[in-house]
This record gives C-alpha cells, sequence and structure tokens, in this order.
C-alpha cells in the first residue's frame, strides 16, 4: 500500500499532565472537527510525548507551518480546524507567541538547556520505530554490532566517564566491566525504570518521548558484558511509559533488532517488561531485584554485588533509564565528544525535573556543572507570584534542603554531597519563604518512614521516632534537647541501614537543622512557625472587615464558623482544624492567620 | 513457568478489586510455593489490597511536590467531601480513599486519581465537582 500523503499534521501532546488537563477531549474534538469538514484523510493526528510547555497544555503543533497553540479547549479545537486547517489562516489567539510568553512573564525558553538526551521527545512518534531510525536511531548498534569487539564498547563507556544516573553516580563502564568479567553462561542486563522519588519523572518522559534509545543501550550493554536477556522493571504508576515500551519491544522484535540472531550477527538479545506495584524502595537496585524474582521488595546486604550475583544469583547490571539513553549517543559520536559536556569529574548532560514555587515548572536537561542558582533564576525563571527564593531540595526525599547563600554551588556528585544532599535522580523541588522548614523535614520523615520495607531496624524505628519528634515540634510540644535527639538519632541511622533509602532519609533532617537551626529553635522555645504552616502554632482570626457573606460558613468542614448574614462571622478556636478552606474561599480578605 | 508473580497478583487485584485469601492459596497451590511467600507479596506492595475496596478508588499524592503546591487543602476537602480518612471504604460501598505516592505528573500538582482517570491542578474548590462527575 502506498504512503498516505497528508497536507497537514497535528501533532497532539498526550503527556500524562496534558491527559489530566483533558488532551483526550482534545483528541476527541479533533477528529469531530477533521470529520465534519471532510478533512479526515488530508490530516493526520500524530500523538506525541510533551511538546514543552506542560504548564500552559493541552496543546498541539500544526505542521507543516509549525504553528503552536496552547491552553486548548474542545471550541478552540473547533474553531483552529475550521480557521486553520480549512481555510489556512492561523488563529492567533490561540497561538503561542513571544507575546504569551511575556504575558506570563516567562523568560526566553530556559537558555541554559541542552538538550542531548530529551532532544527527540516530542519530535518523534514514540510509537513508530520508524521515526527513531530516521534521526540516527540505532545507528550506534550497528556499528558495535559490525565495529566493535565487547572489550572495545566497555573501553569506549570507560573513557567516557559516563556515570550512573540513578543518583549514586557510579561509573558505568566499571560496573559493566565487573559484570563482563565473570565467568557465567547466564547474565542478565536490567534497566530501572522504578523512578518512585516524589517530583522526579525524568525517565517518565524519556521513555513516553523515546523508548528505543534506552532500548538500543540496553542491547549494547547485553552485548558488551554478555548476556541474552533483559528486563526492564518499570513502576505500575506509569501506564503509558509501560504501553510505549511495550510497542518498542515489540517493534524492535519484528526488525529483527531484538530477539534472536540480531542483525543477523549470530547475537542474542531480548528484553521482557516487568511492572511494580507500588513499593518506593524496589528502585534499589536488590530489592528490585528480590521484585522481579516475585519475592517482597527489599533489599539486601552487598557484597556480593549484582554484578557478581544479581538476579536468580546470577551476574546482572542495573543501569538507570537515562544511564542507557546516554549510550547510543556516545557509542554515534564518541566519548572524545562525551568528554566535553560538564565539568571536570562529571561528564555530559543531566535532566531534571522543577517543581514546587517556581515559575517554571517541568523537565529540563543542562550540562552537569550548572549552579543552582542558574537552574532555579535562569532556567526556571525564578520563584512564582515574586516571592523570595528559601531553599532548594535536591535528590528526591533523601536529599536535602540547601538554602540562599549555596545558590552558586555546581550541580555535581561532589558538590551536592558536601552539602549534605545528593544528585538522587534529578528532582528539584524549590521552596519560596512561606515555607516552614520543620514542617518539611516533617513531611519527608513521614515519607521515608512509611516507605521503609522494615528490614533495618534503625531504618523502620528510627524513622518513626524523628518523625515523632517532629510531629511534636509541630504540634508547638517540642522541648530542650529536641534538635540534638534528631542529630544523635540520624547518626545511627545512617550507620545501621543497609540501603540508601536508610543511609538517605536523615538527610532532609539534617540539612534543614543545619542551615534553619532557628527555625527549629523559634518553634521549640518561642512555640512561633514563622511561614505559618504548622497547625499546633497557628490560629485564624475573622477580621471586622467580615461583610457576612456566610461563604466560609458553608465551607468549614468542621463547621467552626457561625454568624447571621451581613454581620461578622465567629470562629470557634476549639473545633478549628486549621485546614485553610476559609481563608481560599473569603473573596474580602477578612480572615487572618496568627 | 510463569513466575511473574507481582504480575499474577495485579491480575487479581485488577479482576476483584482485591486480593482474596482464596486467591492466595490458590496462586500458591499452582505454583507449589508456600502461601506465606504469596501473601507476603499481597501485602508488600502498597497497589495490593488485601481488603474489599470501594466501587471507586480516590488516590491522592502525599508526596511533596504536591503538598508545596496547595496539596493539604485539597486533602482536607478530599476528606470532608467523602466522610473517609485515608485507607477507609465508605459504608456503602462507593468510595474508598487511599494516599499514593508520587503519580509522576508533577508539573501539574496537586493531583489526585479517581480509578484510572488523574486529574492535575486540583483545588479545594473543584474536588466536589471531580468526585460528582458521571463515571
Amino acid at each position: 500500500m502506498p504512503d498516505q500523503f497528508y497536507r497537514s499534521h497535528i501533532l497532539l501532546c498526550t503527556d500524562p499532565e496534558c491527559l489530566a488537563k483533558g488532551a483526550q477531549d482534545i483528541e476527541d474534538a479533533l477528529v469531530r472537527a477533521l470529520d465534519a469538514h471532510g478533512l479526515r484523510d488530508e490530516v493526520d493526528i500524530l500523538e506525541t510525548s510533551r511538546l514543552g510547555h506542560c504548564h500552559t497544555g493541552p496543546e498541539i503543533v500544526v505542521y507543516p507551518e509549525g504553528v503552536s497553540y496552547i491552553n486548548l479547549t474542545p471550541d478552540a479545537i473547533t474553531e483552529i480546524v475550521s480557521e486553520h486547517l480549512l481555510k489556512g489562516r492561523i488563529v492567533q489567539k490561540y497561538q503561542f507567541t513571544a507575546e504569551v510568553r511575556k504575558d506570563e512573564e516567562l523568560r526566553a525558553p530556559a537558555a541554559k538547556e541542552m538538550r542531548i538526551i530529551m532532544a527527540r521527545c516530542g519530535v518523534i512518534d514514540p510509537e513508530n520505530i520508524e521515526d527513531y531510525i530516521a534521526d540516527e536511531g540505532y545507528a550506534a548498534l550497528g556499528k558495535v554490532m559490525s565495529e566493535m569487539s565487547p572489550r572495545n564498547v566497555i573501553d569506549e563507556i570507560l573513557k567516557s566517564n559516563l556515570r550512573g544516573r540513578g543518583g549514586a553516580g557510579f561509573p558505568a563502564g566499571r560496573k559493566w566491566e565487573f559484570a563482563a568479567n565473570q565467568k557465567s553462561e547466564t547474565k542478565f542486563v536490567i534497566c530501572n525504570a522504578d523512578e518512585g522519588d516524589p517530583g522526579a519523572f525524568m525517565n517518565r518522559r524519556l521513555l513516553e518521548g523515546d523508548p528505543h534509545a534506552v532500548l538500543e543501550g540496553m542491547i549494547i550493554a547485553g552485548y558488551a558484558i554478555g548476556a541474552h536477556q533483559g528486563y526492564i522493571y518499570c513502576r505500575a504508576e506509569y501506564p503509558i511509559a509501560v504501553r510505549t515500551i511495550r510497542i518498542a519491544i515489540r517493534q524492535a522484535r519484528e526488525l529483527s533488532l531484538l530477539g534472536k540472531d540480531i542483525m543477523g550477527t549470530g547475537f542474542d538479545f531480548d528484553v521482557e517488561l516487568r511492572i511494580g506495584a507500588g513499593a518506593f524502595v524496589c528502585g534499589e537496585e536488590t530489592a528490585l531485584m528480590a521484585s522481579i524474582e516475585g519475592k517482597r521488595g527489599e533489599p539486601r546486604p552487598r557484597p556480593p554485588f549484582p554484578a557478581v550475583s544479581g538476579l536468580w544469583g546470577k551476574p546482572t547490571i542495573i543501569n538507570n533509564v537515562e544511564t542507557l539513553a546516554n549510550i547510543p549517543n556516545i557509542i554515534r559520536r564518541g566519548a572524545d565528544w562525551f568528554q566535553t559536556i560538564g565539568n571536570e569529574k562529571n561528564k555530559g548532560t543531566k535532566t531534571f525535573t522543577l517543581a514546587g514555587d517556581v515559575v517554571r515548572t517541568g523537565l529540563i536537561e543542562v550540562p552537569l556543572g550548572i549552579t543552582l542558582g542558574e537552574v532555579v533564576f535562569d532556567v526556571a525563571g525564578g520563584i512564582k507570584d515574586g516571592r523570595k527564593f528559601k531553599a532548594i531540595q535536591t535528590g528526591g526525599p533523601m536529599g536535602g534542603c540547601i538554602p540562599e547563600q549555596f545558590l552558586e554551588t555546581p550541580i555535581d556528585y561532589e558538590n551536592l554531597g558536601a552539602l549534605g544532599s545528593i544528585m538522587g535522580s534529578g528532582g528539584l523541588v524549590v521552596m519560596d519563604d512561606t515555607t516552614c522548614m520543620v514542617d518539611i523535614a516533617r513531611f519527608f520523615m513521614d515519607f521515608t518512614q512509611d516507605e521503609s520495607c522494615g528490614k533495618c531496624v534503625p531504618c523502620r524505628i528510627g524513622t518513626r521516632r524523628i518523625l515523632e519528634i517532629l510531629e511534636k515540634i509541630c504540634k508547638g510540644d517540642g522541648e530542650e534537647g529536641d534538635i540534638e535527639r534528631l542529630e544523635s538519632l540520624s547518626k545511627f541511622i545512617v550507620a545501621g541501614s543497609l540501603c540508601g533509602l536508610g543511609q538517605g532519609a536523615p538527610n532532609p533532617v539534617l540539612t534543614t537543622i543545619k542551615y534553619f537551626r532557628d527555625e527549629y529553635e523559634a518553634h521549640i522555645r518561642e512555640k512561633k512557625c514563622a511561614a505559618k504552616v504548622c497547625k499546633g502554632l497557628i490560629s485564624y482570626r475573622i477580621l471586622d472587615t467580615c461583610t457576612g457573606c456566610m461563604v466560609c460558613s458553608r465551607n468549614c468542614p468542621s463547621h467552626a464558623i457561625t454568624g447571621e448574614k451581613k454581620q461578622v462571622h465567629i470562629l470557634n478556636d476549639d473545633l478549628c482544624e486549621r485546614c485553610g478552606i476559609c481563608l481560599t474561599v473569603c473573596k474580602f480578605d477578612a480572615i487572618v492567620v496568627e | 513457568m510463569n513466575d511473574d508473580i507481582v504480575a499474577q497478583l495485579t491480575e487479581i487485584n485488577k479482576r476483584l478489586g482485591y486480593i482474596p485469601r482464596a486467591e492466595v492459596e490458590k496462586l500458591a497451590r499452582e505454583l507449589k510455593i508456600p502461601a506465606a511467600k504469596i501473601f507476603g507479596a499481597a501485602t508488600f506492595y502498597s497497589l495490593f489490597s488485601v481488603t474489599p475496596r470501594g466501587k471507586h478508588v480516590v488516590r491522592f499524592c502525599e508526596d511533596a511536590p504536591c503538598h508545596v503546591a496547595g496539596g493539604r487543602a485539597v486533602y482536607d476537602a478530599i476528606r470532608a467531601a467523602l466522610q473517609l480518612e485515608p485507607g477507609q471504604t465508605s459504608a456503602d460501598g462507593a468510595w474508598t480513599f487511599e494516599m499514593t505516592s508520587c503519580l509522576g505528573v508533577c508539573g501539574v500538582a496537586p493531583v489526585l486519581m479517581v480509578d484510572d482517570d488523574v486529574y492535575g491542578n486540583v483545588t479545594p474548590e473543584r474536588v466536589a465537582e471531580i468526585l460528582t462527575a458521571d463515571r
């Protein structure tokens, strides 16, 4: 059948964030409108991953003109189809232009970004292997199969100095070398796609946008260490990534890029997808292997390291999604090229997710060694609503909170470690001056004590004790000596835990004590929460400017507000749960927190 | 040999809404491994439940990016609307309220899920609207 020729192509972002904002309705509206005008055979709709402006979704890009439309509704689609696609007139009011960007006080699109790993995301159709191949996809595999020995591959990766992007920063080439040196008929390659850090979704985006890059990296890894079976372990919370991986595996098999006799070279390598079931600790490599084996996902002591005895006791390498996606680029463009990006000990780019109180949240890719300040202010556009920067948390729930005076710090494994934080998988949460650091520490401890698998006593019970002390402080019952108790407990947890979860769990507490000790002291001694967050230390008051509109009393879930129409309302402090709903619904700013 | 026990438990959990004891024992007989091992896995993973759940499951993200984006007010609004605490199922069996770890769509935080649908940029005011939508 000859290829269908389309007059126009519409790229529709079907990233989960756009889907959460109604991208499916947009697609339905597109199909309806195209049918209505009889344009269905002339216009092609391609579902892609993120197109670049996730805070302004749902969005589409219409080619050949290359016009971006944002903030779409089904009505807007009807108009765009009849105006742009039927009559060829661009509908300016939905168009994404520099004007819109100025309105939203956005800076130029991420001036200091560098897209290498994410270069194809949103540009190609992730569910069509030909798109990937057309953009030099599987060229690295071809080079490996035809020109390189397994030893050559490992040497090239060693030379590139690529460090594991899962968080620990261990040189990928060294890991491969260990596994390659093991004498075993059976070896495994595992792709760790169990991205569980709150606020981190770079691996999801990569798998949804460019799944073949990860597959290609896995096949090359298999060739380098002499493995014939790979597993991708993806978390169940990522249904779209699961779908793109499934499709990618099927398509690669059809073209003999995966399975028996790859590219006719006699090398066999196949990949199976395993899906998690909601356990944060399974991102830890030994816990992940236990989960693939069908057990409770609990970590075990190392050594033996997985490269020696891993999945089902066989030599296994476990690499993060992003580490593997780097491989084809390094092979194709050479280790020397890779060396030119980054700083002395940290080569290449790294993807980060920005969340919290910045203007531009979402995914970025920057060269390693860029400073924290450059990311917060140049790439993310600074703090939202004109507020002041307070802290940036790096490395997910086991990372630390870094205050303003360290904004000049380069983002790399060594420098973040020196500040008591970690690189982690790349989640960045920016906090403004309305954040209470004791509450944030409490929040992260709540997470880690919940996700602790329970195997190591210091982690299981210690995190709980820390949480209890923090809750006590937030309630206003903190006592002298609590800070010291937190510090000594943290020390025991770090020393007595097997895996990164326990070893890193106290980081948020230790860094907030280190950099924001005055806030802890104010909570404990003066019973004050300067940010007005901790419920036990604040109360709500209705001012005389209350107009008696009754909106707050109707919305109060604990019925703490009473009052007649057009009269100043009364708040019963004993019933008040400090949920803040009254504060958000009051149109007259008549409620204050004290 | 189908060794993927987690996948089999996922299938049961999806089909029945939870993993009943009888299914654990059946699986144990089929795979010839102790039921305790399978029960251990069934109770380990947070997406599995060994007790019956409501017709619709509301999951709210409990993690930091949603928390700093106003998640706490949304959490309170869900509790008030459903009259349920996390982990509880309503007496009429219509709703279960659970907390979930990060869903990875933090760009539109706060986020909640009703069954398989994800809702982003949720505000306390939108909670009732989302929960009363036809499904």
